[in-house]
């Protein structure tokens, strides 16, 4: 049914609860989404002409600056990028290590995300819990980096810290506690009404659909596409480990939860095989300052999905050029087929779905083009007009 | 101490933004509000809305395209107001201070009263921040719009 009249919502750039600025302009035809334009670079800080400033060893830490939550996978594939330039490959344990921190960065982004969710659906008790059983991830890492956020494991050449024999046993505790409270949690997605009510055939993205925009990481994965980097195009130690891929075939927000808490588990037995695997030996090669003329690509699955860097080198210890290609990138073209024909009550959870590093929704205004009337919705009006429709 | 300045002590309302950050202060931001850390038994609250804030915490170093929204923001929260800078990059601009398209800074733009050093303060240390701030406002020496109280 038509309305008659468009509305147009504007979409942010400022979020109280997270992440960055960013914004969208809805058309909305009665309740029903019929358009939308995307508007980023709120955030743009010019990090890539940064990296022409610095040298080699510089730019690693400004790397790991680009996402808080990410940040091992853009460490990872800037210095893979720049290994492959030196033409010198990271030993072995090294390349384990490597493994272990981005899957534990895996769990920590995944189970951040499934707390955000259930917040936008207005399912805070969930929030806390998931967020509480983070904690123990966080505390590995800052007993095995020193640092809770940015990790700065990795180095040209192998990684800074290695992982002593001593913790190893309490790393595995804290495995078996996560992955007891994650298998409540999937059970938890799979049958709480409250969650499947508010889930189930939202945000569809047919499979057609993903491919021809290119969707990235669990958003693709969850419409029954099986596509990850770690198994396509295997990078540190990925090719000696056996995991599965899990893909999901409901192409809703639904499946993209289940996905996201299966990879969580996934996560684990990768950690545990590692841990158990790990090859003696040392954990980083010296490598010279200055990096010969050549160009490269390198790719690492990030939390989020495929994440891309592209390095050019001109023979000194500054890079000529430095290109990222971030996963929410290339999820935002699905992100707007999804929004399309769903409600503005569902506008919130299907953005968070794709776990950009978030939209910012506080501040919606509307305007009717009819009557030019203008008024503003903050995200708890909106969050109560969600809560009032369903 | 007046009766207003205690009740507002006891409970202060913070407004968080993110300018142009990483993201890594504002997982731990978000970390102090859940159980582990749980700064609502100290009736510290996360409020939506600036115009029911006290306290505007805010992340990142500030972009050129963000600057505009941070001082509409600031300006339209209730006197007395204060700010507090979190993290490295919103203290001094950090890695980014000298990136084309940044300012450096939340104290370019707007007056501070605390800052939390860190890339990213832990939660105890955000914590931190505001108890200080708190006591700065309950001696009464703060800067900006919160010193006309």
């Amino acid at each position: 049914m038509s309305y008659g009249s468009i509305i147009k919502i504007p979409f942010g750039p400022q979020h109280p609860a997270l992440k960055e600025p960013e914004h969208f302009l809805f058309e909305v035809d009665g309740d029903i989404v019929v358009n939308v334009k995307p508007r980023i670079g709120y955030n743009h800080r010019g990090i890539e002409k940064a990296f022409e400033r610095r040298t080699y060893i510089q730019n690693i830490y400004l790397a790991e600056r680009i996402c808080g939550i990410c940040s091992d996978a853009h460490t990872t594939c800037y210095t893979q990028a720049i290994e492959s330039l030196l033409g010198v490959e990271a030993p072995p344990r090294a390349r384990y290590i490597r493994v272990i921190i981005a899957e534990l960065e895996r769990i920590h982004s995944h189970s951040l995300w499934v707390g955000i969710a259930a917040h936008e659906i207005g399912f805070d008790t969930l929030f806390m819990y998931v967020w509480r059983d983070r904690e123990t991830v966080m505390n590995l890492f800052e007993m095995i980096s020193g640092n809770r956020v940015h990790y700065a494991t990795n180095t040209i050449g192998g990684v800074r810290r290695d992982i002593p024999s001593q913790m190893i046993p309490k790393v595995k505790k804290g495995l078996d506690l996560l992955e007891k409270r994650f298998k409540y949690y999937l059970n938890v997605a799979q049958t709480e009404q409250t969650i499947l009510k508010r889930t189930e055939n939202v945000g569809i993205l047919k499979p057609k659909d993903a491919v021809d925009l290119c969707a990235v990481g669990p958003t693709l994965r969850a419409s029954g596409i099986k596509n990850d980097v770690r198994a396509d195009d295997p990078y540190a130690a990925y090719d000696e480990i056996p995991f599965h891929v899990i893909t999901h075939d409901g192409c809703d927000v639904l499946s993209r939860i289940i996905v996201r808490c299966e990879e969580m588990l996934e996560s684990i037995n990768i950690i545990r095989y590692a841990l158990e695997h790990m090859p003696e030996g040392m954990t980083r090669v010296r490598v010279p300052l200055a990096v010969p003329e050549g160009e490269t690509v390198s790719r690492v699955e990030a939390p989020r999905g495929e994440l891309i860097h592209y390095a050019k080198s001109n023979g000194t210890m500054k890079p000529e050029r430095y290109k990222v290609r971030s996963p929410t990138l290339g999820n935002i073209p699905a992100l707007c087929k999804m929004l399309l024909g769903g409600h503005v009550a569902d506008i919130p959870i299907v953005l968070a779905g794709i776990d950009p590093c978030f939209a910012c929704m506080d501040r919606m205004s509307f305007i009717d083009v009819k009557t030019s009337k203008k008024w503003v919705w903050t995200m708890n009006q909106l969050k109560k007009h969600t809560r009032k429709v369903k | 101490m007046g009766l207003l300045k205690w009740a507002r002590t006891r409970s202060p309302w913070l407004l968080h933004f993110n300018a142009g950050g990483c993201n890594g202060c504002d997982i731990e931001l978000v970390a102090a509000l859940t159980p582990r850390f749980d700064v609502e038994r100290f009736g510290i609250l996360l409020e939506g809305s600036p115009r029911h804030a006290d306290i505007l915490a805010v992340t990142g170093p500030v972009t050129l395209q963000v600057k505009d929204r941070l001082v509409r923001i600031y300006e339209q929260m209730p006197e007395p107001k204060y700010v507090v800078a979190i993290g490295a990059c919103a203290c001094s601009g950090a890695p980014f201070k000298d990136c084309y398209n940044v300012l450096g800074g939340v104290d370019k733009v707007l007056p501070v009263d605390a800052y939390v050093p860190g890339c990213p303060p832990k939660p105890e240390a955000i914590i931190d921040g505001i108890v200080k701030l708190i006591q700065k406002i309950r001696r009464g020496d703060t800067y900006g719009k919160g010193k006309r109280e």
